[in-house]
């Protein structure tokens, strides 16, 4: 299977003060990259796909470091993930699922002992298409206040034959997080969920 | 700082290949927006001199993000614009006041959260050089809420990929009158 044809990488990083609470010097991250490749199965269905998450990985690992250098460059300072894909209409859902081993393993391969699943999800598209990545805690999936998402797209993409790839990080929990529930600093970190 | 910024959004695109040509240098954009509070949402207020402030102090600091975000020096960036969306209680003569002295291309209207702000682009020295004739769209999910305004700087460090329409070119600028 080919290198993925990459046409266009987009950053996008927000830093929250505040939202109508006490504001924050220091503010909350939320960053995302995103990948615009050519969909090398669109047109036509295609029963053998899966080799193409292996060509995949060089290209997560590739948008995970920028996504931690677009926040600060500390591994350290990445507390909650997530990801996700858009397919173009020339694709199938199935072509988006191709997403979620090589970037799960992306972010692992950057941000070294995370252990909670990355939370994901996927849909088929046009341009401009907007998806919200769920974010959950990087090592215990349900620390509350880590519970967060981001809207992320691309004005052009994905045309018919391609793929939007979506990863996102953020350094800590919603803005004014106060709903209970398990906390970061109590998180045991074995079984990835608690 | 006058402004209380709620949030700050820097997005950056990098484009590699068009119709499947690579475009070598990658052609590079960069947008900054910020969300403030809009003083004078839900009434008319004749005096805009604070947020003329505002917007003087938020175009410096969201051009030096768009600058930092392309890793550039501020003499690299080649094109520019701005724009401004004001939430629903706002009134649309408060999305101009933040025009400097220099003809930087601009848009604003009145919208709502998750309503794209198209930010228009051109050449910086010479607004007339057809291949920097651009846009860029970004957009907040959650903003602007009604009594707010985003505030929106775009810079680039390129033209559009593939340039091929003619017209007057970088090479030629004079740069002495703004658009030549």
């Amino acid at each position: 299977m080919p290198e993925p044809k990459l046409r266009k990488l987009v950053t996008i990083v927000e830093d929250v003060f505040h939202e109508g609470g006490p504001v924050r010097d220091t503010p909350l991250k939320r960053g995302a990259v995103l990948a615009v490749i050519e969909n090398p199965f669109a047109g036509r269905y295609e029963a053998d796909i899966a080799g193409f998450m292996t060509d995949l990985e060089p290209l997560g690992l590739d948008m995970a470091r920028r996504l931690i250098d677009a926040l600060g460059g500390e591994a350290g300072a990445i507390e909650g993930y997530g990801k996700g894909a858009i397919v173009g209409q020339g694709g199938e859902l199935e072509h988006g699922a191709l997403w979620h081993v090589p970037g799960g393993y992306a972010m692992r391969g950057a941000l070294g002992e995370a252990k909670a699943i990355v939370p994901s999800t996927k849909k088929v598209g046009g341009p401009g298409t907007r998806l919200d990545v769920p974010v959950t805690h990087i090592n215990a999936s349900y620390v509350r206040s880590h519970f967060d998402a981001m809207e992320v797209g691309v004005a052009d993409a994905p045309r018919a034959n391609e793929l939007v790839l979506a990863l996102v990080m953020t350094t800590g929990a919603r803005i004014h997080a106060r709903i209970g529930g398990l906390k970061a600093e109590d998180v045991k970190g074995e079984d990835g969920l608690r | 700082m006058k402004a209380r910024i709620r949030k700050l959004t820097v997005f950056v695109e990098e484009t590699r290949r068009e119709m499947d040509r690579p475009v070598d240098p990658p052609t590079r954009k960069a947008a900054a927006v910020a969300v403030i509070r809009n003083p004078f949402a839900g009434r008319y207020v004749e005096d805009l001199s604070e947020l003329i402030e505002i917007g003087a102090e938020l175009g410096g600091l969201l051009g030096r993000r768009c600058v930092e975000a392309l890793g550039i020096a501020p003499q690299a960036a080649e094109s520019y614009g701005k724009a401004a969306m004001v939430g629903e209680d706002g009134e649309l003569e408060r999305g101009a006041v933040d025009k400097g002295a220099a003809l930087v291309p601009s848009s604003k209207k009145r919208g709502g959260p998750g309503q794209v702000l198209d930010i228009p682009l051109g050449h910086k020295d010479a607004a007339y050089v057809r291949s920097h004739f651009d846009g860029m769209e970004v957009w907040l999910n959650d903003s602007p809420r009604a009594d707010e305004i985003m505030v929106a700087v775009a810079v680039t460090d390129s033209g559009r990929p593939l340039p091929r329409i003619g017209g007057l070119t970088v090479s030629e600028v004079q740069g002495k009158d703004g658009l030549r």
